[in-house]
């Protein structure tokens, strides 16, 4: 840097008094190096300069947060747990890829008797029943038993295997073990979308009452859109009234929206519970004043609607409305900050000044007062989503049976069922709706329009 | 100068205390259930374990604690020394390698001069686990809402009309479709075979059709005694030791009904890895005698996994309750109990819990 600003000093050096200070000569720095190349060189140190800053964070993003991601999602297509451990019999289903069901050749036998063997050796027949399992339930004791009993299987082995246990005669396993002996599979998502396959590949929609993935994705969606549009309805006011009361008045009211922010999630999500459930506070409150209750009288009413229980109370909590009001309240601040911080900076004389040119106040605002406020509403609604979307907490403490969203049976899969695979490609569709729906606001609205504050 | 030497004698103070902790931290950390369960074995296990090896046991809570074992050894990060899992999980995760193995014969003698394997009660050791306790999902109901007639069997559970009010289970197929078929008319000993088919399945589910809209679902083992308390239930299936503590340490007007009771173990394991596997290995040893065994059930009424520790366990903790009608293993408590099927459920886990959460959501 002090090297250019060296050079334009006029005669300061002996060197600067060599140069000609002819016109059409390229300008040099003090040791004779092109100011260009000079500047350039400057540049790039202050680019390495400011790179270097940040590379702890990067570091530290990508050990703790990409690549563990990136890990789990591939183990949504790919689990060697069979593969790596049924060597002999994987080697024969690449040898015979036009065999389906059920073989005949005796030595697909051979090969799935010495793998049981060595499984029973290594204790890997756990990990190999609980892979096929995966596809095939009840399948995970037919692999421990078999190889317990492995070491004393003699030729001829077919015979064996299926008189030691007739399942071994089952077309759907041997498609499922095809498929498991590749280490890539695209099961765990077929599996995702309550879909599966037929031993020759077919893909099929599993049983009406086994289906849970794609009405817990859709559930998912919905609940979050409601959840965003309450959550812009309640905020809208309250921000706008942040933005336009006096400074004491608006800073008593910023902390009263930022003190539950500050609260512990689970504190808020138990007080609820406590509130809305139906021998809680607000339950209580309606009885006492006659309105509900075995006595009440809008009991009629409600339970026409079906709003009642047995007792006459309104259930509130553990189904979807105690999902839908807690998760409102939680997520209510991330909507309030970002439109309040957007209608701080709209000047009130705007909607003073289309009031004295004649417009009405529903004009005034509708013209001139909302539009502005739309980078606001952007981020807060996005940002609401998005959170909505991977909610898992508070679901799981008051969504009982029908409130409860994707995540919670995604820790279910990964904590109860040990399927890692299945919570991966859960989860993998969950990103990419995500990201989906991040495309599409870009497309519509535009994400240079969002200001988060 | 003076800076220089203040920080110096800093520096080799911590040193010094930092080296001083390591030397003597022998630690070992035990993970359980929390609640009533965790403190009768803070009580029985871990207390005369420091006190008598001079190693400090670090007690951690957990919803379940086989839950995290997976995630710690696949990581490499194992924290944890010693879990006290349910029967169908320490099979399933000895099966995948992710437990040491425990040699049975390092397991100390009974008192009664029977060898350990002789003294565990059948099931009760495994490759990878040493049972300390039987203990059994019953179902319990709040004495003061029936006035009249008492609930006595596991049909009376499923009778809304007979007994009115919302009822609490556990969010789970487990226990739940044994529980529903029994009180279908089922016997014990045949409710694994008509669960194994799909029409057993069908039944199960007509059956907890019957109660469905008045379910209270509970997943931790605590909510159950607390929603029965709260009036949010007035039945409610539940841990019997979780019960037993209601009722009896904080009063509580709970009953158990013992028909239908569904039996299970619960087992120590060291996870791969381990950090303090030596130390581990000496409390499991420790804590499974036939003492420590026989005191646990002074704190709780779960049953000891030794034969030889039944005659010694006496008095709840209290000084008056007697201990033996509350246990699970009581011979009064098991006209019509069912022993819980691991392989059963390390079958068909997957399958069934999704054709329940397809059913609660339907």
């Amino acid at each position: 840097m002090t090297d250019t600003s060296a050079a334009s000093l006029p005669g300061g050096s002996p060197m600067a008094e060599s140069l000609s200070p002819t016109v059409d000569a390229p300008l040099t720095t003090v040791d004779g190096t092109p100011l260009r190349e000079a500047l350039h060189k400057a540049e790039r140190q202050k680019r390495w300069r400011a790179f270097l800053l940040v590379v702890p964070l990067l570091l530290f993003v990508l050990i703790t947060f990409v690549t563990p991601i990136a890990k789990l999602l591939q183990q949504s297509i790919y689990n060697d747990d069979f593969s790596s451990n049924m060597p002999n019999l994987s080697q024969w289903f690449v040898e015979n890829p036009d065999s389906f069901g059920v073989p005949q050749d005796e030595a697909a036998f051979e090969a799935l008797v010495l793998d049981l063997q060595t499984a029973r050796e290594n204790r890997t027949q756990g990990q190999i029943g609980t892979r096929v399992n995966y596809d095939l339930s009840g399948s995970r004791s037919l692999f421990t038993k078999s190889a317990r009993r492995a070491a004393r299987i003699e030729a001829p082995y077919r015979e064996a295997i299926l008189d030691l246990d007739k399942r071994w005669g089952e077309d759907d396993l041997w498609g499922v073990m095809r498929r498991a002996s590749s280490a890539y599979s695209s099961s765990f998502y077929l599996k995702s979308l309550d879909l599966a396959q037929t031993p020759d590949g077919e893909i099929y929609q599993v049983d009406k009452k086994q289906q849970i993935y794609v009405d817990l994705f859709w559930r998912t969606v919905w609940m979050s859109a409601l959840i965003t549009g309450l959550c812009l309805l309640l905020a809208f006011p309250i921000a706008h009234m942040l933005a336009t009361l006096p400074l004491r008045y608006s800073n008593l009211l910023m902390i009263m929206v930022l003190l539950p922010f500050w609260t512990s999630l689970l504190v808020r999500t138990t007080s609820w519970i406590a509130l809305l459930q139906s021998q809680g506070v607000l339950n209580d409150l309606f009885v006492s004043l006659g309105l509900i209750g075995t006595e009440g009288v809008l009991t009629g009413m409600l339970d026409s609607l079906g709003m009642a229980d047995r007792e006459g109370r309104i259930p509130l909590m553990y189904n979807q409305a105690g999902t839908i009001i807690a998760m409102t309240h939680i997520l209510l601040p991330f909507m309030v900050l970002p439109l309040y911080s957007v209608m701080k900076t709209i000047p009130p004389t705007y909607m003073r000044a289309a009031r004295s040119l004649g417009a009405t106040q529903f004009t005034a605002f509708n013209k001139i007062y909302f539009p502005q406020t739309v980078p606001g509403i952007g981020a807060g609604a996005l940002l609401v989503f998005i959170l909505a979307m991977g909610y898992y907490i508070t679901p799981a403490l008051v969504g009982g049976a029908k409130g409860t969203l994707i995540s919670n049976i995604i820790a279910e899969a990964m904590l109860n069922w040990y399927n890692w695979s299945l919570a991966a490609a859960l989860g993998a569709l969950l990103l990419a709706g995500v990201l989906v729906l991040y495309w599409l606001y870009d497309r519509i609205v535009g994400i240079d329009n969002m200001k988060l504050g | 100068m003076k800076l220089k030497q203040l920080l110096l004698t800093t520096a080799m103070g911590a040193a010094v205390t930092l080296g001083a902790s390591g030397a003597i931290a022998a630690e070992v950390t035990v993970m359980s259930w929390g609640g009533a369960y965790a403190k009768s074995q803070v009580e029985a296990y871990h207390k005369p374990f420091t006190a008598s090896t001079g190693v400090e046991v670090k007690s951690v809570d957990a919803d379940n604690p086989a839950k995290p074992i997976k995630a710690q050894v696949e990581a490499g990060n194992v924290s944890i020394d010693v879990a006290d899992v349910e029967f169908s999980d320490a099979v399933r995760l000895c099966d995948e390698g992710l437990l040491e193995t425990i040699d049975a014969s390092t397991l100390p003698d009974g008192t009664d001069g029977s060898s350990a394997t002789d003294d565990f009660i059948e099931g009760a050791l495994t490759d990878c686990a040493v049972a300390n306790i039987v203990w059994s999902t019953v179902y319990a109901y709040d004495t003061t809402k029936f006035s009249g007639d008492k609930p006595t069997t596991m049909a009376d559970f499923f009778n809304l009309e007979k007994f009115p009010g919302k009822r609490g289970l556990r969010k789970a197929a487990k226990a739940n479709l044994e529980m529903a078929l029994m009180a279908d008319g089922v016997a014990a000993g045949d409710v694994y075979d008509v669960l194994g088919t799909d029409a057993g399945v069908e039944r199960a589910f007509a059956k907890l059709d019957a109660i469905k809209d008045d379910v209270v679902w509970w997943e931790a083992g605590a909510q159950a005694p607390q929603i029965l308390a709260d009036g949010e239930v007035t039945m409610t299936t539940a841990y019997n030791g979780r019960i037993f503590n209601a009722a009896v340490a904080e009063d509580k007007p709970f009953e158990i009904v013992w028909d239908g009771q569904i039996l299970d173990f619960d087992l120590f394991v060291i996870p791969k890895g381990a950090p303090n596997k030596k130390e581990a290995l000496e409390f499991i040893q420790f804590s499974t005698g036939t003492k420590p065994l026989a005191e646990q059930a002074k704190w709780i009424s779960y049953g000891p996994a030794r034969k030889s520790s039944g005659p010694l366990v006496g008095k709840f903790n209290d000084g008056k309750t007697e201990m033996a009608p509350h246990m699970p293993t009581n011979a009064a408590n098991m006209g019509n109990a069912l022993v819980n099927s691991f392989e059963f459920w390390a079958d068909r886990d997957t399958e069934l819990s999704e054709r329940f959460n397809a059913w609660l959501n339907s």
